[in-house]
């Protein structure tokens, strides 16, 4: 019976296995993707090597030492092993210690702050989490969008993110590593995508009652296409000032995605030390990378 | 002068909560009328309203626990019927305002009213029971600690009728939990039911410790204590220590809602980060709470049906001692995409897999139990049978999402969720469902069904895997928690499948409706008439089933581990026993149901803005304790005459066996 | 409880560990319980604390520490709660005498000086309030009272128990269960001057440095 158990539990991971593969964090289309995925499988592939026989004892002991098992030789009084102990307190220390090596250089080597390693410049955006949709700002090429986001392939993006509202988690599973946004506060992500593709992108921080919403494409473009992009934006007539941008503030689901072909310069850092329904209130410093200073 | 109260807090136009309601109140009254006109009222104040046995109280937390299990499952089940459905452009049937409300509310129920008062129920029952004591440290107390958990309870279900609950996650993370964006009721009614029944957790944390401590039999020396004991002290250590966190960070948002403060606003130098380091300051060593008890079930468990002492006796003690000091140091898991950098991720990250060590060896230890031992699979070795399997696939995921990178990646997902309900369905769940069925015939005098027992268990264990495992395949294709709907169409199948799990989850909690009526009508054919059904090791199978009020005729003297066992290997010569005398046991009182009354008024004025009443309740709480403190008659007295009638009935019970 | 008061003796005699002696007797029970409650109070506090420590720069443009706290004015108030520690103390060796005038006595003293503790920091508070320096104004300022408004509730709470500790040796003499709350009332005393040592030490002496 319990053994019908194990082999159950063992399709259902093997069926999981299968159906992640071809999306998501499993299908990674960049670098830092790419490393965590690889994480992923090599810490997996450790931690195997003592929960499967683990599982596969606790049911031969189980199945072995049952009372009715003529042959099992009984040990009723049985209770202290040094050597047992010795090598129970050492399997799980030294699996811990071997993921504790990769948890140290991980954890730095995939930093979001660490800018990527590229011969091609960065590209600059800011990214502003709002009730319920996503603001995307190129300080640089002074445009802006809503619910959309297109880069060059190849090229780095290093992302500076608040939040107009409440936190929320910018997150585009393909790419890589999620980051919080908070109001009054800015953090740092840094990502790239290695093939042209539309990436679907997401909060993962629930963030009230239009959170299902925040939904937008990341679109990996070949360089001439990013360009064409950016020249056709330009000539959008839109323009996201502080008005335009307390408007967009206001909560709303569903939000298409739009462009402004300009962009008052310094709205972000406005937005960073005026968090919020602050409505009348000073400035307060902005905080850098999640962190109080 | 109602405050912010109006009619319009009823939800006519909502049918969901109205039916719920309907039904809730109709079974309400229904019982309360059929209690009246059998005239069982005064059996019932004196008996267990009032009782200040931990007895008592522990059934009554676990009767608690399994009520509020049906509305935290109904609430789980809601929310994967709603996201079977809403693929794509379908909107499913819940809107976000109300799906919202399910999930929190899920959260909040399950964990505080479900777990916790499961696990303290319990570990009230057993401890004295194990200890050779006659009660806990403090009867009254105990009361106390239960009624304002019940009030908590009343509150949070009351917001299903009466306004709305919290729409912010079960941990209500600021600035949303703030007025600015929870201007409702609902965060209020979330925060006075916790703040209500934390102080009962809090007094029973502080209650079970000393009992620990202080009121061991004689010869009961540490090392010869059960292990279940060690893992109820950590865990009640943990109470005492953490739950004072929650009081005081809640207390803070309390003060931002009410009086305008600014720890936790956006504006005004707020800080939100310092909520969620304070709440998982609270949140994990919560989880160490919930686990540790039921590792200590699992230990008692295999251990009996086993027919071994348990393996390493000592190495169990201390890495219980150790999980219990390392899960203050590892909250930072819980948010390591807030951006603390490198050195900050990866030292909390290498802190959380140190747990891991003293987790498997205590796995090693229990396979090590068995080895040699001679198995008899009763319905409590199905759940640690399946415990082992489940846990370790839990613990894998969870040493898994320490790895700050991939948690970059898996953070807030639904691979989050499968791990976290992982282990705590197949630690917490599993674990109490094993000592709900073990001490069942303590407690009661007769045993469960045992074959639907196992039935129950089978549900459990398909219907967790069928649930979870498509959520760990889900939160790796990027499926984030907290979905009201989801776009990607191919995502459908798996959650349909989760909904069958939920669905067969829910069988395995009808059967144990069915498990306990059977039971419970049949139970002259399954009398434990010996007190020691399945012939145990520790001292509470040396007593009556059920036992008398006093516990112990005399206090054991213990000289090694697994007293009881020692003492049926090697009986002590009759008539060496000192002359019985006569016992002193708690009177009943009052005073924990009329706190928890008032505290309800209090909480549901506070909520509503009702001052005057508020104050009522205050004054009403203070009134009542001030009664207490001048009760000069605390104690009823047993007669010699009635402990020796009990003693010679229960010896010739033994004897004939 | 159903404990010999002699054990202790016996067991102490034979050389037996304490943790062998079997239930300890109730006046050690209720400490020791009581203790618990004080050690879960102080992570209350704590938690204030550490908010206090994080958010004490964040002043939102408004007045900060040192601009509102007057030295002389907390050198008072904490000499106030130090002395009453000190008539507390005297209070529970009266108790321990049994001398009924003496506890009166020194309970009163107590009490008047922490209510005169808890006047100076209520005017120190309306007069923060009356310079728009109220909890309101910025997070600093809602930790700042937050954490010492708490310390005073906890002093009036104690005062008020105090009352009804006096009440009950009046009406119901100094019988052991009396005598096992007045014990926790001094710890609960005691330890709230502990607390306000570190307020004075994190709060105000904090903002002079």
């Amino acid at each position: 019976m319990n053994k019908t158990g194990a082999h159950f539990s063992a399709l259902c991971a093997a069926i999981t296995l299968v159906e992640g593969c071809s999306y998501g964090v499993l299908n990674p289309k960049g670098p830092v993707g790419a490393d965590e995925k690889v994480i992923l499988f090599d810490a997996t592939a450790t931690m195997l090597t003592v929960v499967i026989p683990v599982i596969v004892c606790t049911l031969a002991f189980a199945w072995w030492f049952r009372a009715r098992n003529p042959r099992a030789e009984r040990r009723p009084d049985w209770q202290y092993s040094g050597r047992i102990e010795f090598v129970t307190w050492c399997i799980p220390a030294m699996i811990i210690l071997f993921l504790g090596g990769m948890t140290w250089i991980g954890s730095h080597d995939l930093d979001p702050h660490k800018a990527l390693r590229s011969a091609v410049r960065p590209v600059e955006i800011e990214v502003v989490s709002l009730d319920w949709k996503w603001l995307f700002i190129y300080p640089q090429e002074r445009i802006a969008t809503v619910n959309e986001l297109v880069i060059p392939v190849n090229a780095p993006v290093h992302f500076t993110l608040t939040s107009g509202s409440v936190m929320n988690s910018f997150f585009i599973p393909q790419l890589g590593s999620q980051i919080y946004t908070m109001a009054g506060m800015v953090t740092q992500l840094n990502l790239l995508a290695s093939t042209a593709g539309t990436y679907p992108g997401l909060s993962a921080q629930f963030s009230g009652d239009g959170f299902s919403d925040m939904r937008f494409d990341l679109k990996a473009v070949p360089e001439e296409e990013y360009r064409a992009w950016l020249i056709s934006t330009h000539t959008n007539t839109e323009q996201l000032n502080a008005a335009r941008y307390e408007k967009l503030a206001g909560p709303s689901h569903h939000d298409e995605p739009t462009t402004f072909g300009q962009v008052t310069p310094g709205l972000f850092d406005r937005i960073v030390t005026s968090p919020g329904l602050a409505i009348g209130s000073a400035p307060t410093s902005a905080r850098i990378g999640g962190r109080s200073p | 002068m109602f405050g912010k109260l109006t009619l319009d807090a009823i939800p006519l136009n909502e049918p969901i909560p109205l039916a719920t309601v309907c039904f809730l109140i109709v079974g309400i009254v229904g019982i309360l009328s059929l209690v009246t006109w059998k005239g069982w009222w005064p059996y019932l104040w004196r008996e267990w309203i009032t009782s200040t046995d931990h007895k008592r109280i522990g059934v009554m937390y676990v009767i608690l626990a399994l009520v509020m299990l049906l509305r935290g499952f109904a609430d789980a089940i809601m929310m994967r019927a709603q996201l079977a459905l809403a693929a794509g452009h379908a909107a499913g049937y819940l809107p976000p305002a109300h799906y919202n409300q399910i999930f929190s509310a899920h959260g909040t129920i399950m964990i505080f009213f479900v777990a916790m008062a499961f696990v303290i129920g319990l570990m009230n029952f057993v401890l004295p029971l194990q200890l050779g004591a006659r009660d806990v440290a403090f009867p009254v107390l105990n009361s106390v600690g239960f009624w304002l958990t019940a009030a908590g309870v009343l509150l949070i279900n009351v917001s299903l009728g009466v306004g709305e609950f919290a729409r912010t996650g079960w941990l209500a993370y600021p600035p949303l939990s703030e007025l600015a964006y929870s201007p409702g009721v609902g965060v209020d009614y979330y925060l006075w039911s916790l703040q209500i029944s934390g102080l009962g957790t809090l007094l029973s944390g502080i209650n079970l410790t000393t009992t620990i401590l202080k009121l061991r039999a004689p010869g009961m020396s540490y090392g010869r204590m059960p292990v279940f004991c060690w893992t109820a002290l950590a865990s009640n250590l943990l109470i005492v220590a953490a739950f004072p966190i929650l009081t005081a960070t809640f207390s803070m948002l309390l003060l931002d809602r009410y009086l305008g403060f600014h720890f936790f606003t956006n504006d005004g130098g707020g800080n939100p980060m310092m909520y969620i380091n304070l709440i998982w300051g609270w949140g994990h060593p919560e989880v160490y709470i919930l686990i540790l008890p039921a590792f200590g079930v699992f230990s008692e468990v295999i251990s009996t049906f086993a027919g071994k002492p348990l393996f390493g006796y000592r190495s169990m003690v201390m890495a219980t001692m150790a999980i219990c000091v390392l899960s203050f140091m590892v909250w930072l898991h819980h948010f390591f995409t807030m951006g603390a950098g490198a050195n900050v991720n990866a030292f909390f990250g290498i802190a959380t897999m140190i747990i891991a060590v003293p987790t498997g060896v205590k796995v090693f230890n229990w396979l090590f139990t068995m080895y040699g031992g001679s198995i008899r699979f009763s319905a409590p070795v199905h759940w640690a049978i399946g415990f082992m399997i489940t846990f370790v696939i839990g613990g894998m995921t969870g040493v898994l999402m320490a790895i700050p990178p991939a948690d970059f990646v898996l953070h807030n997902s639904l691979f989050l969720i499968a791990h976290f309900h992982n282990v705590i369905i197949g630690g917490v769940l599993f674990g109490v469902m094993a000592g709900y069925t073990y001490w069942f015939p303590k407690a009661f005098g007769f045993k469960l069904h045992e074959g639907l027992g196992k039935a129950v268990f089978w549900c459990w264990f398909v219907g967790f895997y069928l649930a979870f495992m498509p959520l760990y395949a889900l939160g790796l294709m990027g499926a984030t928690r907290r979905m009201q709907h989801y776009a990607n169409p191919t995502w459908q199948p798996l959650m349909i499948v989760a909904l069958g799990g939920a669905v067969i989850i829910l069988f395995g909690i009808l059967l144990t409706i069915v498990q306990l009526v059977v039971s419970i009508r049949s139970r002259e054919r399954r009398r434990d008439l010996t007190g020691d059904p399945w012939n145990g090791r520790t001292l509470e199978w040396s007593i009556s089933s059920p036992p008398p009020v006093w516990n112990f005729a005399l206090l054991p003297t213990v000289s090694g581990p697994d007293a009881f066992w020692n003492a049926k290997r090697h009986p002590g010569t009759p008539g060496a026993a000192p002359p019985l005398v006569s016992l002193f046991v708690p009177k009943h009182s009052a005073l924990g149901f009329f706190l928890a009354f008032f505290s309800v008024i209090f909480g549901f004025s506070m909520i509503w803005h009702i001052w005057w009443l508020a104050i009522v309740g205050l004054l009403g709480a203070i009134t009542v304790s001030l009664r207490h403190a001048w009760q000069t008659e605390l104690e009823d007295t047993i007669s010699v005459a009635t402990i020796d009638d009990h003693e010679r009935f229960h010896h010739s019970q033994v004897a004939r066996a | 409880m159903n404990t010999i008061v002699d054990v202790e003796s016996a067991e102490m005699s034979a050389g037996v560990p304490l943790s062998e002696w079997g239930p300890a007797p109730a006046r050690v029970v209720s400490a020791f319980g009581f203790w618990l409650f004080l050690l879960s109070d102080i992570i209350v506090f704590s938690a204030l604390f550490a908010a206090y420590a994080v958010l004490s720069g964040q002043t939102n443009g408004g007045p900060s520490a040192i601009e509102l706290f007057d030295k002389r004015h907390v050198l008072y108030e904490t000499s106030c709660l130090l002395a009453s520690s000190f008539t507390c103390g005297m209070m529970m060796i009266a108790t321990d005498r049994r001398e009924v005038a003496l506890t009166y006595f020194s309970a009163l003293v107590t009490a008047a000086l922490g209510i005169a503790f808890l006047r100076m920091e209520f005017s120190e508070f309306a007069q923060m309030v009356h310079q728009g320096a109220g909890p309101t104004r910025s997070a600093f300022l809602s930790s700042f009272f937050t954490l010492v408004g708490m310390h005073g509730a906890h002093v009036t709470v104690g005062i008020a128990w105090l009352i009804v500790m006096m009440a009950q040796v009046g009406t119901l003499g100094f019988r052991p269960m009396v005598v096992r709350r007045i014990v926790s009332f001094s710890l609960f005393w005691h330890a709230l001057d502990i607390v306000w040592i570190g307020v004075f030490t994190v709060v105000y002496l904090g903002a002079f440095s």
